[in-house]
């Protein structure tokens, strides 16, 4: 009920009407202290232009890059981040946490 | 995700009517369950409990792993009374996620100055109600302890369905608030409704401890299973 991660989902039809290509992006599962809950989502267009947040800031960049390959093949993506992973160690949840983000394309 | 299941979504949110989207993060499948049709639905029990709790997760059903993510409205709590305790009730509510809005018609009571940030409406009741919009996902609380006031407010509340409704007042005092609203046509199933004396009881006696009693009562409305909110009460 107290979701305020809303309007994201209105640019993702405005965009799409527009003719843009789109995918969302989505929290679907957290350990430890990840910056945002599942259900927290990022949507992206073919511009590279994004709105919402799946962390703090931390790996938007790496899931926007994916979102774009997704756009492209129109196959959906399971994506991990986290300590357990270097690369994701890179680009920085540095608070510790893992998530799991889900990127689909819409339409 | 379909742009038939984003359209559908979005006009659910607009409505604030709760949607769960459920998609097999395997393959991408998805289909999109409004918050009616969840009890025919298959997945019923794991999907009121993520409505309820406002959560979304993932759930195993057979060989299959779906993400059950939860779109509810945000809730709003509407404050009948500027006075102190609300004055500390809507800085803590707004705290808890939900869009305060406090309505006095009294200006002097329902000043900026005593509350700095909050949507304030110096209107009566059947001025200032009808464009809040009030609907389930509303706690409704009335604390001018002014019949005149609290009265038709809490009839307005009965008629939008609130998930919470409560008022200020002694037992002694609801007993009388009971006989006004019968005699003006509530139900006796509505002024059962209303929590009162309003909030738990944690022997709250300042306005912010009585505040705190009211959103802790709130709370439990909102996340408890229909059974354990009995208990509770």
């Amino acid at each position: 009920m107290l979701n305020r991660d809303e309007d994201i989902l209105q640019a993702a039809e405005t965009w799409q009407k527009q003719g843009h290509g789109v995918a969302l992006a989505t929290v679907v599962e957290t350990w430890g202290s990840a910056p945002r809950p599942a259900g927290s989502s990022l949507v992206i267009n073919d511009d590279g232009t994004f709105l919402g947040s799946v962390s703090g800031g931390c790996v938007e960049g790496a899931v926007v890059t994916e979102a774009l390959d997704v756009i492209a093949s129109g196959q959906p993506k399971m994506l991990e981040f986290g300590v357990a992973d270097e690369t994701a160690w890179n680009v920085g949840l540095s608070c510790g946490g893992t998530i799991r983000v889900f990127v689909e394309k819409v339409g | 995700m379909k742009l038939e299941i984003l359209k559908e979504l979005n006009a659910e949110r607009a409505a604030r009517r709760p949607v769960i989207i459920v998609t097999d993060t395997a393959n991408g499948d998805q289909r999109l369950v409004k918050a009616a049709d969840i009890a025919a639905d298959p997945l019923r029990a794991e999907l009121s409990k993520q409505l309820r709790m406002g959560k979304s997760g993932n759930v195993e059903v057979g060989a299959k792993r779906l993400f059950l993510n939860v779109y509810a409205p945000t809730a709003k709590l509407v404050i009948i009374g500027a006075v102190h305790i609300s004055q500390a009730l809507a800085p803590l509510a707004r705290s808890l996620d939900y869009d305060v809005t406090v309505v006095d018609p009294r200006t002097a009571f329902a000043s900026p100055e005593r509350f700095p940030d909050v949507p304030l409406v110096a209107e009566w009741p059947d001025v200032a109600l009808p464009p809040l919009n009030v609907d389930h996902y509303t706690a409704f609380v009335a604390v001018t302890h002014d019949p005149k006031i609290d009265d038709p407010a809490l009839l307005h509340a009965f008629d939008r369905e609130c998930f919470y409704i409560g008022a200020l007042g002694s037992r002694k005092t609801h007993a009388k608030r009971a006989e006004r609203l019968r005699a003006q046509g509530a139900k006796d199933s509505d002024i059962a409704r209303i929590h009162a004396p309003i909030g738990l009881d944690i022997g709250a006696v300042s306005p912010s401890e009585i505040a705190v009693a009211i959103m802790a009562e709130i709370t439990a409305q909102l996340r408890l299973p229909p059974k354990e909110k009995e208990e509770a009460a």
